[in-house]
C-alpha cells in the first residue's frame, strides 16, 4: 500500500513537470517575427560549433552593425554575437560569463552605448536578454541585477509564471515554434537590406550630468576583470549609429577608462569616411542602427583593426571550418536574396511590418 | 417550572417546551428571544443570568434553563 | 507577506518541512517563531504593536487569576469566621479589582486599535464641524495600519474577557498565548478564532499525516483558485465601474454590486480556504467561517452564515451583555411599566442590535459608509423581525409552502438586499452610494448588457469566459457539498481520476490565475479591516 502511494505520487510530479515544461515552452513569447532581437540570446545555444576567435557584446549597436559572415570572408575571423535588444552593462558581463562555459574567444569586443544606462529600463528587454539562457547560477545572478522593481526572480527559474496570462494571445506562431525555432540570425547578426536614408538628426539634448552611472561602470569593471582572468583581450567600441547621441564627455571617460586599463577603444564615429559609409544609403531606420551595406563596411573596416592589433590568425584553410561556414554564408545570401524580392515585390519587408501585413492581408 | 413553561410558552406557542431538548441546536430560539427571556426570568424570578452564562446548554431545554436558575439563586 | 507572493509559498514550504523534521516539542515553537518571521514582512513596526498586545494581555490574565487564587485562599483560611453576607462582600470586592484589570486590559488594546483606525476619521470629523464654524482645519497624522490588527485584538480581547468570566485559566506560557495571538495563517484575515476552540490543537504535537495533509493542500489549491482566477480577475471591472459612478450608472450599478458580491465571496472565502487548509497541513484544526453564505434564505440567516467568527463574536461579547446588563433590564422594566409591555420588551434588543451593528459596521472601516452599512444591516434585520408575523399569517392563507421555487426566490432576494447593502463599501462617500443605488431605477436602460459595453469594463472576452465558468464551479461544488465534505466523496474515486483533477485545477491557478506582471497583485479585502 505504502509503496503504491509512493509510486503515485512520483507518477503525479511526473506529469506536473512535464505539463509544465511544455506549456512553459507553450506559452513563451517565440520573437520569431517582428521584434526577432528577442530570440537572439537563445539562438547561440543552438549553434553546433561554438569556437570563435572574437565575441560581441553588447545591444543593437552590434548584432545590427557588425557581421561575423564579412568577418569570415575578408579576413578568416571566426565571431559570434551576443548582442540583445537594450543590451544593458550588467546583461553584457554575464552573458560573457555564460558564454565562458562553452568556450573562451581571443577577443571580447564590447559595445559601450550602454555605459548611457545606469538603471533597468524596462521588463520587456530583461526578459528579451535574459529568458533565452538555460538555467544557472549566472542566469539568475544576471536576472537578480537586471530586475525593474515589479519583478519577481523566480518568474526567471519559471518563466511559465510570467507568460501564464499569453493564453489569451495564443497565435499560430506558437504552435508552429512550440518545439524548434527558426535560425533568425548569422551568428547574431540580424540581417536586413532596407534603407531609410538619415533625415534631420534632432540636436542632442543637453544632460545635467555627463558621468556614466557606478553600476554601469561596476559590470563594465567586472567585465574587464573578467577577461584578463581569463587572457581574452577586451576592445570597447562606439559603432558607427549616428544616434542616440554619442557626447564628446560621454567619449573622454572611455577614452580615459581604456587608458588606465590598458584596452583598445575605437569610437568609429570618428572614421565614418574611412569606412565608406554613406547614410544615405546604409542605414534603414535613418541612422539608428545600419543597414546590410553598412555592417558589412563597417566589418571590413574593423575586421582589419582587429586582425592587424591582435593577430588573430585567417583560417579560411581550415577544411572543416570552411564547410561550417559555407554552409552559413549559403543561408545568409539567400536570406539577403530574399528580402531584395520582398523589397521589390511588397516595398517592405514582411517580418518586420506584421501591422501593414494585416492592413494589406499579407501572409507571410 | 411552571412559571417558566408560561413564559416559554408565550415567545413560540408552537412548540412543546416539555418535551424539546434542542432549542438552541434546532434554531428555535435565536437570540432576540433569549434576551426577552432573560429579561422575564429577570422580573419573574428575581434572578439575573450573565452574559457567560448564555451558552447552549444552558438554553437547549426548559429543564436545563430551570436548572440554571435554580443554581443562580443558590448562588445569591 | 501577502498569500499570493511568492515570498509566502516559499516561506510556506520551508516552514512546513521544518515543521515535520523537528522533535515534535518543538513544533509549536517554530510556528511561533514563522508567525512572528511572517508578520515581520510585512513591516517591522507592526512587530511593537502585536507585541504590546500580547504583553498586557498576558498579564492580565495572569493577574485576574491570581485574584481568583486569592480569593479561594482567603475563603478557605475564613470559612468558619465569615458570615454568608462578608463572604459576598470580599467576592464582590475581588470582581471589582478583576473589573478594573480587565477595563484596562480593553482600554489599553482597544485604545491602540481605535488610534491607529480611527484618528483621521475623528480628525475628518472634527475638521468638518470646524469649517462650519471657519476655523483652521486640523491635519492628518500618518499612520499605516497594522496588518491584520482588527482580527488578532478581538482574538485577544475574547481571550481576556473569558478568562475574566471565569471560562477558562489564563495561559501561564507567554509563549504559547503569543502563538494564538499571531498564529500566522490568521493574521491576514481571521477567523477570529476562540481561545478555547484553537489553543490546544495549536500546542499539540501532530505527526505527518498523509490524510489531513492531502486535504490542507487541496483546500488551499481551491483557495487560490478562487483568490487567484476569479476575485483577481473580476475586481478589474468592479473597479472601473465604481471609481467612475459618473461614467458607469443605471444598470453599471447592478452589474458592479453583482460583481463584487462574486469578487468578495471568491476572496475572501478563499482567503480563509487558504488559513484553513495551511493549518491543516499543519494538522491545527481551524474552525470554519463560512456556510455557503449566499444560499441563505433571509438575511438574519445570512449573517450567521456568512463571516460566523466575527458575528458570533459580537453576539457573546457585545450584543449580550449589553442587552441582559442591569442597567438594560431595569430600563426595560421602567419602559415596560411607563409605555406598555410591547416598547418595553423590545428596548434592549433594539439598543444592543443597533450598538453591534454600528460597531460592526466601524470595524469594517472608518468611514460613514461603513457605519450607515452596519446600522443599514441592523435595521433591516430588526423589520424582518418585526414582520415575522405578518408573513406567517400571510403564509397561512396563501399556501405557498415550502417549494424549491420559493426557496430559489428566498435566496435570490437576500442575495440582491445583501449586494444592495454593498454597494456602500464600494463607492467613496455615503451620498454617492445612495444616488447610485437610486440611478438603478431611474434609468433602467437595459442595453449595455448586450451591446458589448461590458467589454470595456477591463475584462475582454476570454475573461469574461473564465469568470463564467468560474462562477459555475463554484456553484456546483456549494451545490455538491451540501450532501457533506466534497474532499471526502473525491477520495472515494478512482486515484487516477482524483489525481486529474488536482492536476487539472492546479494548472487552472497557474495558467488562468490573474497573478504577475500585467495583473494588479491585490490585497486581500479583508486584510486592512
Amino acid at each position: 500500500m505504502k509503496k503504491k502511494k509512493i509510486i503515485s505520487f512520483v507518477i503525479v510530479i511526473l506529469v506536473i513537470s512535464v505539463l509544465t515544461v511544455l506549456l512553459q515552452k507553450l506559452l513563451m513569447p517565440k520573437y520569431m517575427t517582428q521584434i526577432v532581437e528577442g530570440a537572439l540570446t537563445k539562438e547561440y545555444y543552438y549553434e553546433k560549433n561554438k569556437d570563435h576567435d572574437v565575441i560581441f557584446i553588447g545591444d543593437c549597436e552590434v548584432y545590427e552593425n557588425f557581421s561575423p559572415i564579412t568577418l569570415w570572408e575578408e579576413y578568416g575571423i571566426t565571431s559570434y554575437i551576443r548582442g540583445g535588444a537594450q543590451q544593458l552593462v550588467w546583461h553584457s558581463y554575464y552573458l560573457l560569463e555564460d558564454t565562458l562555459k562553452y568556450e573562451k574567444p581571443d577577443v571580447v569586443v564590447f559595445s559601450v552605448l550602454a555605459m548611457m544606462y545606469n538603471e533597468p529600463q524596462r521588463e520587456a528587454y530583461n526578459r528579451m536578454n535574459i529568458d533565452g539562457m538555460p538555467l544557472s547560477l549566472t542566469k539568475l545572478r544576471m536576472a537578480k541585477a537586471s530586475m525593474m522593481p515589479e519583478e519577481d526572480l523566480i518568474t526567471y527559474a519559471f518563466p511559465l509564471l510570467r507568460f501564464h496570462s499569453r493564453w489569451k494571445e495564443l497565435s499560430g506562431e506558437d504552435f508552429r515554434y512550440w518545439f524548434k525555432r527558426d535560425q533568425i540570425s548569422h551568428n547574431g547578426y540580424l540581417m536586413r537590406v532596407d534603407v531609410k536614408p538619415v533625415g534631420r538628426l534632432p540636436s542632442p539634448r543637453l544632460l545635467d550630468d555627463y558621468m556614466f552611472g557606478d553600476k554601469a561602470y561596476e559590470y563594465l569593471d567586472k567585465i574587464t576583470e573578467l577577461c584578463k582572468k581569463n587572457g581574452i583581450e577586451l576592445v570597447l567600441i562606439k559603432a558607427p549609429s549616428l544616434y542616440p547621441h554619442w557626447y564628446e564627455e560621454w567619449d573622454q571617460q572611455m577614452v580615459d577608462y581604456a587608458e588606465k586599463n590598458g584596452l583598445l577603444y575605437i569610437n568609429m564615429l570618428d572614421d565614418l569616411d574611412e569606412i565608406g559609409l554613406d547614410f544615405e544609403k546604409d542605414t534603414y531606420d535613418a541612422g539608428l542602427h545600419l543597414n546590410l551595406s553598412g555592417a558589412e563596411k563597417a566589418s571590413k573596416y574593423f575586421g582589419r583593426i582587429l586582425q592587424s592589433r591582435f593577430n588573430i590568425p585567417d583560417k579560411r584553410n581550415d577544411e572543416k571550418l570552411k564547410a561550417i561556414w559555407q554552409e552559413k554564408a549559403d543561408y545568409y545570401y539567400k536570406m539577403e536574396q530574399e528580402q531584395y524580392e520582398e523589397l521589390e515585390k511588397y516595398g517592405y519587408l514582411l517580418k518586420f511590418n506584421m501591422k501593414r501585413n494585416e492592413e494589406n492581408n499579407i501572409k507571410p | 417550572m411552571e412559571e417558566l413553561l408560561r413564559i416559554l410558552e408565550e415567545l413560540h406557542p408552537e412548540i412543546d417546551f416539555n418535551t424539546h431538548e434542542h432549542l438552541i441546536d434546532d434554531k428555535i430560539l435565536d437570540s432576540f428571544d433569549i434576551v426577552t427571556l432573560i429579561a422575564e426570568i429577570n422580573d419573574e424570578f428575581d434572578v439575573s443570568i450573565p452574559a457567560h452564562e448564555i451558552v447552549p446548554e444552558n438554553f437547549n431545554s426548559a429543564k436545563a434553563l430551570y436548572s440554571l436558575i435554580e443554581r443562580l439563586k443558590d448562588e445569591d | 507577506m501577502l498569500f499570493t507572493s511568492y515570498s509566502f509559498i516559499l516561506f510556506l514550504c520551508v516552514l512546513i518541512s521544518l515543521y515535520y523534521l523537528i522533535p515534535k516539542r518543538l513544533q509549536w515553537k517554530l510556528l511561533l517563531l514563522g508567525s512572528f518571521v511572517f508578520y515581520f514582512f510585512s513591516g517591522w513596526s507592526n512587530l511593537l504593536y502585536i507585541l504590546a498586545t500580547i504583553v498586557s494581555t498576558y498579564f492580565i490574565g495572569l493577574k485576574i487569576d491570581e485574584l481568583n487564587r486569592k480569593q479561594a485562599d482567603y475563603l478557605k483560611e475564613n470559612k468558619e469566621k465569615l458570615t454568608k453576607e462578608e463572604k459576598k462582600l470580599y467576592k464582590e470586592k475581588i470582581k471589582a479589582k478583576q473589573w478594573s484589570w480587565l477595563l484596562a486590559c480593553l482600554f489599553f488594546n482597544l485604545g491602540i486599535l481605535a488610534v491607529v483606525k480611527y484618528t483621521n476619521f475623528a480628525i475628518a470629523n472634527i475638521n468638518s464641524v470646524l469649517s462650519i464654524f471657519r476655523m483652521t482645519e486640523l491635519s492628518f497624522v500618518n499612520i499605516i495600519l497594522p496588518m491584520g490588527i482588527s482580527f488578532y485584538t478581538f482574538k485577544t480581547m475574547g481571550y481576556i474577557i473569558d478568562v475574566y468570566r471565569g471560562k477558562y485559566e489564563p495561559e501561564r506560557n507567554i509563549g504559547k498565548l503569543a502563538l494564538f495571538v499571531s498564529f500566522f495563517p490568521q493574521l491576514v484575515q481571521g477567523p477570529i478564532s476562540r481561545y478555547d476552540d484553537l489553543a490546544q490543537t495549536l500546542y499539540q504535537e501532530h505527526s505527518f499525516e498523509p490524510k489531513t495533509f492531502s486535504f490542507g493542500f487541496q483546500r488551499v489549491l481551491w483557495g487560490y483558485f478562487k483568490k487567484l482566477v476569479i476575485a483577481d480577475r473580476i475586481v478589474a471591472a468592479v473597479l472601473t465601474i465604481t471609481r467612475n459612478p459618473e461614467k458607469y450608472d443605471g444598470i453599471y450599478v447592478l452589474v458592479g454590486m453583482v460583481f463584487y458580491a462574486i469578487q468578495l465571496y471568491a476572496d475572501f472565502t478563499g482567503g480563509i480556504d487558504i488559513t484553513i487548509g495551511v493549518s491543516q497541513m499543519l494538522g491545527i484544526e481551524v474552525k470554519e467561517n463560512f456556510i455557503r453564505p449566499y444560499f441563505s434564505k433571509s438575511i438574519e440567516e445570512y449573517w450567521r452564515r456568512w463571516h460566523i467568527t466575527m458575528g458570533t463574536w459580537f453576539r457573546d461579547y457585545i450584543f449580550y451583555p449589553l442587552s441582559v446588563c442591569k442597567p438594560m433590564l431595569n430600563l426595560s422594566r421602567f419602559s415596560r411599566n411607563h409605555f406598555g409591555d410591547k416598547i418595553g420588551k423590545r428596548i434592549p434588543v433594539y439598543t444592543a442590535t443597533l450598538v453591534v451593528w454600528f460597531t460592526t459596521g466601524i470595524w469594517h472601516g472608518s468611514s460613514w459608509n461603513f457605519i450607515v452599512w452596519g446600522l443599514l444591516n441592523g435595521i433591516i434585520i430588526l423589520i424582518s423581525q418585526e414582520l415575522q408575523p405578518l408573513y406567517e399569517k400571510f403564509h397561512q392563507k396563501v399556501k405557498i409552502g415550502d417549494t424549491f421555487g420559493f426557496r430559489l426566490f428566498r435566496i435570490g432576494r437576500t442575495f440582491l438586499l445583501m449586494s444592495s447593502l454593498r454597494i456602500l463599501d464600494c463607492y467613496r462617500d455615503v451620498g454617492i452610494s445612495f444616488k447610485m443605488f437610486f440611478s438603478m431605477f431611474a434609468k433602467p436602460d437595459l442595453k449595455p448588457l448586450i451591446d458589448g459595453s461590458l467589454l470595456k469594463l477591463g475584462l475582454d472576452m476570454a475573461d469574461y469566459i473564465v469568470l463564467i465558468a468560474g462562477v459555475i464551479l463554484l456553484v456546483s461544488f456549494s451545490l455538491i457539498q451540501r450532501k457533506g465534505s466534497v474532499r471526502e466523496m473525491l477520495s472515494a474515486k478512482p486515484a487516477v481520476l482524483r489525481y486529474s483533477i488536482y492536476i487539472v485545477l492546479f494548472f487552472t491557478v497557474l495558467v488562468f490565475g490573474a497573478y504577475g506582471i500585467g495583473f494588479d497583485s491585490n490585497q486581500f479585502i479583508y486584510n486592512q479591516f
